[in-house]
């Protein structure tokens, strides 16, 4: 084979799972933006000292939504995304 | 038992995070791959949608004059009509690509909506400098989903539409109802919380 056209083959599985990776990065890295702000600003999680808290004070924290809303896109959205990638690449390469 | 306003801002931007993450993973893997399954064309349409209709709650629930229950209305209903105007193209109920003018139109009503209803300076308290940041950021979002009207299928439109609503989260997360800004807080602001 062309050694041209093997190079071009790599590169483009090499961008392909590129493409992947950073699929599959972006929910954990929501998570632990989550995580280093809970770090950051302990206060902000009142399920650390909640004596006295109200309701919505102890439902409603922004660095657990943070991570939240990072473990909802990885279940529920990167997951299957990354499923098709495979299948199209695989469709691509057959 | 009302949550307090922030608590509000706060669930909004986790409805931001969620939609600038699906746009952004929309713009990584182009639109052949995020509509393999139909269900996921409707996902951000359809969550953009949601967080309009939840604005209306907000308008009648969390307004305290004229002018801010006005701009929470313009925003609910152009985030509603953004978000419909996209469910509508990727069911293939709509055909003309201009029915994307309603995501810029969206973001400059949404901006400008901002900027006129929050009557104090910048450095009034955070909540003030946070409508100004918003609103301009709105402002200037809307070159984003201008471009995908005329391209698509641009990651470099879809990306930069997707991150301007993870800075518009961030932002919003950023909110307390009476709190410093950069060692600023007006007196007549009151006592700031925890």
């Amino acid at each position: 084979m062309n050694s041209e056209l093997v190079f071009e083959a790599h590169r483009a599985r090499a961008r392909r799972s590129a493409r992947a990776w950073a699929v599959s990065a972006l929910g954990p890295a929501t998570m632990l933006a989550g995580v280093v702000w809970a770090i950051a600003q302990p206060y902000r999680l009142t399920l650390l000292h909640p004596h006295g808290q109200g309701f919505w004070w102890l439902v409603i924290e922004p660095p657990l939504l943070v991570v939240a809303a990072g473990v909802a896109f990885a279940l529920l959205v990167a997951s299957g995304l990354l499923e098709d990638i495979e299948a199209v690449e695989a469709e691509r390469s057959s | 038992m009302q949550p307090p306003a922030e608590m509000v801002h706060w669930l909004f931007a986790t409805g931001m995070l969620l939609l600038g993450l699906c746009l952004l993973s929309e713009a990584i893997v182009g639109e052949e791959v995020w509509r393999r399954r139909r269900w996921r064309a409707y996902l951000w349409p359809g969550l953009a949608f949601g967080l309009g209709v939840a604005l209306w709650p907000v308008m009648v629930l969390f307004t305290n004059s004229a002018i801010h229950m006005l701009a929470h209305g313009a925003w609910a209903q152009v985030l509603m009509l953004a978000g419909a105007a996209e469910l509508g193209l990727a069911r293939g109920k709509l055909k003309s690509g201009l029915w994307r003018l309603t995501s810029p139109l969206a973001c400059l009503v949404t901006g400008t909506a901002f900027l006129v209803h929050e009557q104090n300076g910048w450095l009034f308290a955070r909540s003030s400098f946070l409508h100004h940041a918003l609103g301009w950021v709105f402002v200037g979002a809307a070159v984003f989903p201008l471009g995908r009207v005329f391209r698509p299928r641009s990651p470099v439109f879809g990306a930069g539409f997707a991150l301007s609503l993870v800075v518009i989260a961030v932002l919003l997360y950023t909110d307390r109802d009476v709190a410093p800004i950069f060692g600023h807080l007006s007196p007549l602001a009151g006592t700031p919380h925890r």
